[in-house]
């Protein structure tokens, strides 16, 4: 996150050597902001996450085994993670563009757009479903354009993918935005006053920059996708093994009364988002580490 | 500047707790399924009157409308519903099986099955009828799309679905494989399943999506006379099932909270005769059969068979057909490897 | 800046290589334009479009009528008040969370903030269960919380409880890389000079960090006011009671209202909107305050 980081982190660093013990004892706070921090997370999030584990474990790995890993399921992970991860994709180009654009260029009405990025967290997600349907079905607004040319989004995969990159749309572009605004000019003026073209300039002082924040809209965009359920079954059509995606399999095994069920597939999904948020939220922090 | 941000949050929150404090001497909760909205707020409004007129207190019955399983499910899980008027006696049966909430007889306790009311399952269409639409045989027709929901989240789907199986039962002599082939079929004809019935309704009405939408008749009603007029006709097949939603008390919540007699009360009052016009003027089938022939030009004599008839009852259709494992995941299964 | 204009005034062919190698030209900047707002057209602007559209097609009588009915004013209350207790102490968390992290170093850091991230990735469906399972009265508590008389789920308290659960991110989210870009020297240059820690915050923290505070209120209140899936299963949907606004909508959409559905939609995302309308006002009483010259 830090525009220049190689200058900051030696300093940083060295600040820290020659004032390490006077320093901790500076700033005051840490057990009371730490411990608010851990007592409402706990109470908040580590004690219910923790109640859906326990409760898992207390199936037998048999029933366990048996609802993550009927065929029905097995179809709705791939398509529910294969959609998260070309809409959150589609985010992370697009999410660049909108925010480069955002802060870098000026044009009328640029206010309005800037505020209407954060729609999709607004509108309930049923909303949004039931507007993107109205858009996208063969019948649409869009989707009447669409079939002419044989594209059909509704009621298909196409439709899920829509519906989850609308829904992620907000992440890419609200966390590169600051990255960006705090970007300093005079590294790109030391590029180009070294003689690097502009797109040589953007390759490789900009970007590299912008990576974290990416990673991070990129990881956010595609863990709430994968949860995503509302909008998406306006326009999915929920056939099974074809455009049923996951959390839909978590309702329908709870109508049913199969709290077990519903809550074993609830587990996988909840450790691989958490595998990813790791694996990203390590990556940035390798990247810093390597003083990027 | 903090003072006023307190004062304007202390006045905030008062105004919220007492906007929401309800002036009734009784308060009800009714916990129902979708497609009875129209049907409960004519309901209790009557009832109301009723029940002022008949001890001198006033009842506000409050609702509470979703799908049926997700709404016995949140009454299993601690609403604190004083009645239940659900989609299918499966459903209610959980409140006891799941629960202990009500006792095992709880169907016999009111007339005809504990259904004040019942439906059956029809066929809407487009108008004009363009592809010719008569019975449940021309559903598995390859020119045919249609529309019904999954009967693994609709407790009204499920209705569907055993409609069309009673009815291919009984043209092939009740062999079950011919059955299961009809149904098969069935479904390979069906492009979108929605969640819930409502949802499908929208899908048939606003979307333009299928060819036919199978229904209950109240549904189908609705469709025809509120939704698009003159856009859509009704269908009746030839056999068709008797749709029965039971309502039931919650015994253990009206004992708790002393609310039993008016609930009781309640559900009593839904085979008075005004209860059964405001039924049948909100398209369900009235179970007074002389109230049923005011209403005769509206219901089409069909002939109906009973779930426990031809299914054995709820639980075994559902351990038969619905459950995960049964015959309508095979069905799905064996679709996609078409 | 300061080497731009120098350059400016001393050669203009000079200039003008300089700004090819800082800026793109015009052309590729109006295609990256009109790529970046059809995107935004497609997914934005015309869902948008629908809502409105639905809400007034039929006038604003129509729109008012359906805001202006009992069980829709009860709705727009309870979504309030859940918003008015969830971001208050989503905001003390996240101020909290962003201190500890951005100002000291210790062990398993980058594990918290993935935990913090967490609600995120959750499926809200996931989320209600979860509350369910806990609460409902086959639940772990639900037998203690029924002796002692307490209502969580089915009631406001459960409402309030998923929605912070969903929510709880967002601030601390904002703050976080903000606060550890900006390091700490001017906190300790300030504490060194003897003011208190709460005025250090006060004082020199908050100013900083203002805008991360500001946006990550805006989108904390977004969400809560729009969350849907988690609060569907432990609301209980008792109309007039229960229902949030987001559920109340879906009421209506189910009873075939859509204009009302809409109506409730489009005041809904206004709501939402509010708080960027605010932003906007201090960021023009900011600039106003700000003697010119001073860009940034």
């Amino acid at each position: 996150m830090d525009a220049n980081p190689d200058a900051n982190a030696r300093d940083h660093f060295e600040v820290n050597m020659s004032t390490a013990t006077r320093k901790r004892r500076v700033i005051p706070g840490f057990g009371l902001t730490m411990g608010f921090s851990l007592l409402y997370l706990g109470f908040i999030f580590l004690i219910p996450v923790g109640g859906l584990l326990l409760y898992t474990s207390m199936m037998s790995w048999e029933d366990f085994w048996r609802a993550v890993s009927h065929p029905q399921v097995v179809a709705s992970y791939k398509l529910s993670f294969s959609a998260s991860l070309i809409g959150a994709s589609i985010n992370l180009v697009f999410g660049a563009l909108v925010a480069w654009v955002l802060v870098r260029y000026s044009f009328p009405g640029k206010k309005v757009v800037d505020a209407l990025v954060d729609l999709p967290f607004a509108l309930p997600t049923a909303v949004a479903g039931i507007a993107l349907v109205t858009l996208y079905a063969s019948t649409g607004w869009v989707g009447q354009y669409l079939t002419i040319f044989g594209i059909k989004v509704a009621y298909t995969q196409l439709g899920v993918v829509v519906a989850l990159t609308y829904i992620g749309l907000p992440f890419v572009v609200r966390t590169v935005q600051p990255v960006l605004e705090d970007l300093e000019a005079e590294r790109e003026e030391a590029s180009a006053s070294l003689g690097a073209s502009r797109f040589t300039t953007v390759r490789r002082v900009i970007l590299p920059s912008l990576l974290p924040a990416l990673l991070t809209g990129y990881a956010l965009a595609f863990a709430r996708a994968v949860g995503e359920y509302g909008s998406v079954v306006f326009i999915s059509g929920n056939m099974p093994y074809r455009t049923e995606i996951t959390p839909l399999l978590i309702v329908a095994k709870a109508e049913q009364y199969d709290y077990p069920g519903a809550a074993a597939i609830g587990t996988v999904m909840l450790i691989a988002a958490f595998l990813l948020l790791l694996l990203i939220n390590g990556l940035q922090w390798w990247t810093q580490r390597r003083g990027l | 500047m903090k003072n006023i941000l307190k004062n304007t949050l202390a006045g905030a929150l008062a105004t919220l707790i007492a906007g929401s404090a309800l002036a009734a001497d009784i308060n009800l909760l009714n916990v129902s399924y979708d497609p009875t909205r129209e049907l409960y707020r004519e309901y209790n409004a009557a009832f109301s009157k009723y029940w002022q007129a008949e001890t001198g207190q006033s009842v506000n019955v409050r609702q509470s409308h979703g799908g049926s399983g997700s709404q016995a499910r949140a009454v299993i899980d601690g609403l604190d519903a004083d009645v239940v008027t659900l989609a299918l006696a499966y459903d209610v049966d959980a409140l006891r099986q799941h629960a202990d909430l009500i006792p095992e007889n709880w169907q016999s306790r009111l007339a005809n099955n504990s259904s004040p009311y019942t439906s059956t399952i029809v066929l809407l269409v487009r108008k004009g009828n363009p592809k010719n639409i008569k019975d449940w045989d021309d559903l598995v027709r390859d020119d045919v799309e249609v529309i019904t929901p999954n009967p693994k989240t609709s407790g009204g789907a499920r209705w569907n679905y055993l409609a069309a199986w009673g009815y291919a039962l009984k043209q092939n002599g009740g062999d079950e494989e011919k059955a299961y082939e009809f149904v098969r079929k069935l479904f390979a004809n069906v492009p979108v399943l929605d969640p819930g019935a409502r949802g499908a309704t929208n899908t048939f009405v606003q979307r333009g999506l299928g060819d036919v939408f199978i229904a209950w008749e109240n549904e189908a009603y609705l469709s025809v006379e509120q939704l698009g007029k003159g856009e859509f006709e009704i269908v009746v097949p030839s056999v068709s099932i008797l749709a029965e939603p039971p309502v039931t008390v919650v015994d253990k919540n009206v004992d708790r909270k002393g609310t039993r007699e008016v609930a009781e009360a309640y559900l009593q009052y839904l085979y008075s005769e005004e209860a059964q016009r405001i039924a049948a003027r909100n398209y369900y089938r009235p179970s007074n059969p002389e109230i049923a022939r005011e209403f005769a030009d509206k219901f089409v004599d069909v002939e109906l068979f009973r779930i426990d008839d031809v299914f054995g009852g709820w639980e075994k259709a559902q351990n038969d057909h619905f459950n995960d494992g049964g015959k309508f995941d095979s069905i799905l299964e064996s679709l996609t490897k078409r | 800046m300061t080497t731009q204009t120098l350059v400016h005034v001393a050669n203009p062919e000079l200039a003008a290589r300089w700004r090819r190698a800082t800026e793109e030209p015009a052309w590729v900047r109006w295609t990256l334009i009109g790529v970046a707002l059809t995107f935004l057209a497609l997914f934005l602007v015309l869902p948008l479009a629908v809502v409105l559209y639905g809400a007034f097609e039929q006038g604003l009588q129509v729109w008012w009528a359906a805001i202006n009915e009992p069980d829709a004013l009860a709705a727009i209350r309870l979504s309030l008040m859940v918003v008015l207790i969830v971001v208050p102490i989503n905001l003390v968390f996240g101020v909290a969370a962003a201190w500890a992290i951005a100002k000291f170093e210790f062990r398993g850091k980058p594990i918290l903030i993935s935990l913090i991230d967490m609600p995120f990735a959750i499926s809200p469906v996931v989320v209600g269960l979860i509350f369910v399972i806990l609460f409902g009265s086959q639940g772990w508590l639900g037998p203690w919380l029924a002796a002692h008389d307490l209502r969580i789920i089915f009631a406001v308290p459960g409402i309030v409880i998923v929605i912070a659960f969903g929510t709880l991110p967002f601030i601390a989210r904002e703050l976080i890389p903000l606060m550890q870009q900006q390091g700490k020297e001017e906190e300790e240059a300030s504490l060194t000079l003897g003011a208190s820690g709460w005025k250090t915050f006060w004082y020199v923290t908050l100013p900083n960090i203002k805008w991360g505070l500001i946006y990550g209120v805006i989108l904390c209140n977004a969400r809560a006011l729009g969350e849907f899936g988690a609060v569907a299963v432990v609301s209980g949907r008792i109309r007039g009671e229960t229902n949030t606004m987001p559920l109340h909508i879906e009421v209506l959409y189910n009873e075939y209202m859509f204009t009302a559905a809409f109506a409730v939609s489009s005041l809904l995302t206004g709501l939402a909107l509010v708080t960027i309308a605010v932003k906007s006002f201090i960021e023009w009483l900011d600039e106003r305050q700000r003697p010119a010259g001073d860009s940034h």
